[in-house]
């Protein structure tokens, strides 16, 4: 029976099923794929529409219920001739769009709210509002732009000229389609035929299985074109990020070592695969005892989870300068205590998801990812074909934050494409998303931090176990990081810092922006308090007094010559700091003693890059005969806003409007290996190479027209005039050849790789080109009798090099608070427990206080024009400066994040002697 | 595959029902979460488009004058509804109902169908000794919402039967209410614990009567009979909050989860009591 309504103002008629979840119906069968999918559940708001003027989560509106009614989604809202509405226009001048998966379902919620209220306070914008998640943007620059729409703040927002887009506030050159529905992300662009594949995953922690026969499931399931099992993948079936350790399977291979585990994949009609019960699928496990946690899985006699690693132990991670042991005897003060984080889900919004085709000898991958040359190297080795017989397209990605740099869909779709020769596609839902992608490692440090009475650090201890789960991911990232960061951003005479990375039979935990630094920051600086606290300094002044300064040596040995602000950083907190404190203490002081204020400081540092390798980055600047010049980056943006950093940066080498610039991006038979979207490594690494290949395009002009490097260069069709003095020179473009590759008459090109040394074995060496510093003040209120803590202001500097877009920059910063606000009071992820985005709590819109950004700009010479990265550096130093309020205002600290109700509420009543 | 109904008069749903093995089906906010990434092959009552089942009005029948609640009402049609003072606990738990678009589909029916321990609507409720009207092609019912909801997810509904509303009795014309909802984050939460009360205060300012619910802290929201009989004819000022006890929680049954603690849940719920009675006679 057919089912009409009226969508943005058109009838249509679909087919579709009643109970179909309308959201599937406007995506599927109506191809209005603007409507995005996070949950299927309603916890995440994605797919908001107005049905009758009223927001709904279309995921959960069965179709027969918009029969004759109106149905308005993100497609409806710009004019009929394109034009953005106001409200999508100030979300493009606010930046209320990062990576725009969420973009779309604010939108609607904004919307539905201004039709009754033009002018909302925040409030009234937290409450229409709170029922859409967003995890890059910590939402205040959304609330900036719900607000603007009717009190335009005067603001220019206008292109940069050229030579002047470095450092300017210039709009997201993706900006206009995440407002507008057309943005692509991984689900959404899948060809008509594609088959489906679903994954069936173990529901045992630890098991091995056998496969029985599946002519029965082909027979009741017409439409089930195959199952593809361990014995299809025509390569090396394990995968992983490291070019010699592969330990992951595409298809687990008898044996299970985490729930949701990949055992199998259904490939065929949507109706066959997502029909099929996967109690029907003939698999039969034999559980074992899940080695959970670290206790188990380093117990004597427990299971080995990979042969290769006796003892469960991944590898060992170790820094030693001095002699901290001898060190330690000699300070005023020690303190050590112990802390320990959990499991932490990256939950953007945009689940994995993508569509793969054979082409001839060649496979083609459509896919949300961060890193897609590194895709394309690893499924190149599952499916046993060359790197280059792989291309990889990336879509959009809606939100990554480590997540997306491990295979995700890719390893199933790859394998079903080869074999079969079909377009084959696949979406993770929220639960298997949450139970397969990888995870922040949970961690236990115990650490010992000493200073004399005058304040100067002496030695630092750390010994560090992290949760790799159940495969290597980034494991040896992590162990490798932590010792490196673990003293913190401070000049220490003396450290030793121990990691291990252990095995467990829990979800892989792999990178989370920070690689194991926010875990080991929680440790260094509760223990920079406490020591402030014994020797009765003021805990900004005993950081400042030690912060690493240029000419100090790290942990490492490495001597920091240029680009160290964090000293700059806390001199630009102090007002603020000084005055927080002060009035919480005159909170404190009236308070009734049920709510009470604290306010806490954190402070970090970072390597920019990967860790003691080389990770180059190579960008092209290309001119074409009819004068387009166009920017060929490989940075995959992930919402942090490459597509507009690497034009700016590659626009000023080359001297031209940034607005003139085109930009081709990520696809890896279009672009360079610019490496992965991780390690903060984009702006700093790829900005230096856009820069670069801007500037020896730019060189190359000159030398046609012999002149001098001072001469200007003005791009006109077909021709460029270039002037040097009273010279002018004209360039008749379309006299020179063009490449084959784009077309181009001349290509600028350039490689930046930052300099960095191996760590010997004490862990000495220069392992990154620079590092990015920070600190943050935290404001909190903490309810005594329920244990809860509201986080009423954070005061965030950092020190960026240069900010080459403080718009992009300040997302990034905002973004990365509310992450680490949420590692602090509310994320932990339970195995098996917490699969979805009820249960396992992010910040919403009202859980994320004001945030003041104070840009520091110490500048590196390696990064392009000064800059170094921001994407990590901006989570690292909130947890402790939120645990460091708590202590403030309750007097207890937290030695486990997160810092949730109950967990507060006990450590009150310990510490008053009494029992929960 | 499944079949899809969505009747427009009572009887073709009741009749649907007395043939059997039917899944009702109003908002979708809990019908969808239970299925994300399974096939949805059973057969579907929807009752939405059945007449005269989304008001909220006064009616008087069988049951006395009282207040009644339409199986297709939504949150948010009791968020506007012109209603008595004393409906407020119940209106500010409608407004922390997951986020708006949840308010906008899902129903107050619905939640007591689903019988979720965490049900924000429910406690309320059973501080206003609401019942819940069933009928079938047998004729109709009413059951107290704590006689109605037997367990987690388990009710005392039959399949042939649907819920057409709620029989809320009248509370006294001087009567208020409140509600607090303790969770880790501001919006989409579940409850680690939370409170509703009515008070109906006597002409000398005393209690006349003080009925308390707890939800998220046992299977199924509790009353708390010895501490509503404590309040009785106590003053209703300031003091009021501190005759509650823990001794009054003995009741609750509450468990650990990933939301907190049993005996977290019980020091809060003693907190967030006092509070609530603090707020009544404010």
């Amino acid at each position: 029976m057919s089912i009409s309504f009226n969508l943005n103002g058109k009838q249509v008629a679909t087919e579709a099923g009643a109970v179909r979840r309308l959201a599937h119906v406007l995506r599927e069968d109506l191809g209005f794929t603007g409507t995005k999918i996070g949950c299927d559940a309603g916890d995440c708001g994605a797919c908001t529409v107005l049905l009758d003027g009223e927001q709904v989560c279309s995921c959960m509106v069965p179709l027969g219920q918009v029969a004759g009614r109106d149905v308005t989604t993100v497609e409806g809202l710009a004019a009929v001739d394109g034009r953005l509405s106001d409200l999508q226009q100030a979300f493009h001048e606010y930046g209320a769009a990062q990576c725009g998966i969420c973009t779309p379902g604010m939108l609607m919620a904004a919307a539905d709210l201004l039709k009754r209220n033009r002018m909302p306070d925040d409030e009234e914008i937290f409450d229409a509002m709170g029922g859409v998640l967003c995890r890059c943007t910590g939402y205040r620059k959304i609330v900036d732009a719900v607000k603007h729409v009717v009190q335009p703040n005067g603001v220019d927002f206008s292109n940069p000229a050229a030579g002047a887009a470095m450092g300017a506030r210039a709009l997201k050159t993706d900006g206009l389609r995440k407002l507008d529905g057309t943005e692509k992300f991984g689900a959404d662009v899948a060809p008509p035929d594609a088959l489906w594949l679903r994954a069936v995953r173990s529901p045992h922690a630890s098991a091995t299985f056998t496969l029985g026969d599946f002519a029965p499931l082909h027979e009741k399931y017409p439409g089930l074109v195959r199952v593809l099992t361990a014995a299809d993948v025509p390569g090396n079936n394990g995968y992983g990020i490291y070019p010699d350790v592969k330990d992951q399977p595409a298809f687990a291979d008898g044996q299970i070592r985490f729930k949701g585990e990949i055992v199998l994949a259904l490939v065929g009609s949507h109706e066959a695969v997502f029909g099929i019960r996967d109690g029907d699928v003939p698999i039969a496990y034999t559980p074992r005892d899940a080695l959970q946690g670290f206790d188990a899985a380093l117990a004597d006699g427990a299971h080995t989870i990979h042969e290769n690693h006796p003892g469960n132990i991944l590898a060992h991670g170790y820094v030693k300068k001095g002699d901290p042991a001898a060190a330690m005897k000699t300070a005023d003060v020690v303190v050590e205590d112990s802390f320990e984080t959990g499991f932490v889900e990256h939950a953007y919004i945009e689940p994995e998801a993508g569509w793969a085709q054979r082409v001839g000898d060649r496979l083609e991958i459509t896919v949300s990812t961060q890193a897609p040359y590194m895709d394309r190297d690893e499924v190149a080795q599952l499916i046993g074909i060359p790197n280059e017989a792989v291309r990889i397209i990336p879509t959009a990605c809606g939100g990554g934050f480590g997540g997306k740099l491990d295979l995700g869909v890719h390893p199933a779709i790859a394998v079903a494409a080869w074999v079969l020769d079909r377009p084959v596609r696949c979406t993770w839902n929220r639960i298997e998303s949450m139970a397969a992608s990888t995870k922040r490692h949970p961690s236990r440090i115990t650490a010992r931090y000493s200073c004399t009475n005058e304040g100067d650090l002496v030695a630092y201890e750390m010994d560090g176990d992290f949760n790799t789960g159940a495969y290597v991911s980034w494991g040896l990232t992590v162990k490798d990081r932590v010792p490196v960061h673990a003293s913190g951003p401070y000049y220490v005479p003396h450290v030793e810092a121990k990691s291990r990375a252990v095995f467990t039979n829990e979800t892989p935990a792999g990178a989370f922006r920070g690689f194991g630094i926010p875990q080991a920051a929680i440790a260094h600086d509760t223990l920079m308090d406490m020591m402030a606290e014994k020797i009765g300094m003021d805990l900004l002044e005993f950081r400042l007094r030690n912060a690493i300064r240029k000419g100090q040596d790290t942990a490492t040995g490495q001597v920091l010559e240029y680009s160290a602000g964090l000293d700059q950083c806390l001199e630009a907190l102090r007002d603020p700091w000084q005055k927080a404190r002060a009035a919480a203490d005159a909170f404190n002081a009236k308070s009734d003693g049920v709510r009470r204020r604290g306010v806490g400081l954190g402070c970090m540092w970072y390597g920019c890059g990967n860790t003691s390798l080389s990770n180059p980055s190579t960008m092209h600047v290309g001119i074409a005969a009819d004068g387009t010049v166009t920017l060929y980056s490989g940075a995959q943006d992930i919402g942090q806003g490459t597509n507009t950093t690497m034009v700016q940066v590659a626009a000023d080498g080359l001297g031209i409007r940034m607005d003139k610039m085109k930009l081709v991006w990520g696809d890896t038979d279009l672009t360079a290996d610019a490496g992965k979207s991780s390690a903060s490594r984009q702006a700093y690494v790829s900005g230096r190479a856009a820069m670069m290949a801007g500037e020896d395009l730019r060189a190359q002009i000159l030398r046609l027209a012999n002149v001098g490097d001072g001469a200007s260069i003005e791009f006109g069709e077909g021709r460029l005039m270039v002037t040097d003095g009273d010279a002018v020179r004209e360039i008749d473009l379309a006299a020179l050849p063009a490449d084959k590759r784009h077309g181009n008459v001349l290509v600028g090109e350039a490689t930046f790789d930052p300099p960095a040394t191996p760590l010997d074995e004490m862990g000495q060496g220069n392992p990154y080109g620079t590092y990015g510093f920070g600190a943050q003040v935290a404001e909190v209120e903490v309810d005594v009798e329920l244990g809860t803590v509201k986080v009423l202001h954070i005061w965030a500097a950092h020190d960026v090099g240069a900010a080459i877009n403080p718009i992009q920059v300040e997302g990034q910063v905002h973004g990365g608070v509310a992450q680490g606000l949420g590692l602090a009071l509310m994320e932990e992820y339970f195995p098996g427990r917490t699969e979805n985005l009820h249960d396992y709590l992010i910040p919403t819109f009202g859980d994320v206080p004001p945030i003041d950004v104070y840009l520091i700009e110490d500048p590196e010479p390696t990064g392009p024009y000064g800059a170094k990265g921001i994407g990590e550096p901006a989570l690292i130093p909130t947890p402790p400066a939120i645990f460091g309020a708590i202590y403030h205002a309750t007097g207890v600290r937290m030695k486990r994040a997160p810092a949730t109700p109950d967990r507060v509420r006990a450590a009150i009543l310990a510490a008053r002697g009494d029992k929960p | 595959m499944s079949s899809y109904l969505r009747p427009t008069h009572l009887d073709e749903a009741l009749q649907a029902l007395a043939e059997g093995g039917r899944t009702i089906v109003a908002g979708g906010t809990d019908f969808y979460p239970a299925r994300v990434g399974k096939p949805i092959d059973e057969d579907v009552l929807d009752v939405t488009a059945i007449d005269g089942l989304r008001g909220i009005e006064r009616r008087s029948d069988k049951a006395g004058d009282h207040w009644f609640v339409g199986a297709t009402a939504t949150w948010t049609d009791l968020v506007r509804a012109d209603l008595p003072g004393w409906f407020r606990h119940w209106k500010l738990a409608a407004r922390e109902v997951g986020g708006v678009q949840i308010q906008n589909a899902g129903t107050m029916v619905g939640n007591v169908c689903n019988a979720s321990p965490a049900a924000d609507g429910v406690p309320g409720l059973v501080a206003m000794d609401a019942s819940v009207r069933l009928a079938s092609l047998a004729g109709e019912r009413d059951v107290p919402v704590l006689d109605f909801i037997l367990g987690n997810r388990k009710t005392a509904r039959g399949p042939d039967e649907m819920v057409l509303g709620l029989v809320i009795p009248d509370c006294g014309e001087d009567a208020r209410s409140a509600f607090l909802k303790l969770g880790a984050r501001k919006y989409l939460v579940i409850s680690i614990a939370m409170v509703a009360a009515v008070l109906e205060p006597a002409d000398d300012g005393t209690v006349a009567r003080c009925r308390i619910a707890i939800g998220s802290c046992s299977e199924v929201a509790r009353r708390l009979p010895e501490l509503e009989a404590a309040l009785a004819g106590k003053p209703a000022d300031a003091t009021l909050a501190a005759v509650a006890t823990a001794d009054h929680l003995d009741g609750l049954l509450p468990i650990d989860d990933v939301r907190g603690t049993a005996g977290y849940r019980r020091d809060a719920a003693l907190t967030l009591v006092r509070r609530t009675l603090a707020e009544l006679t404010e």
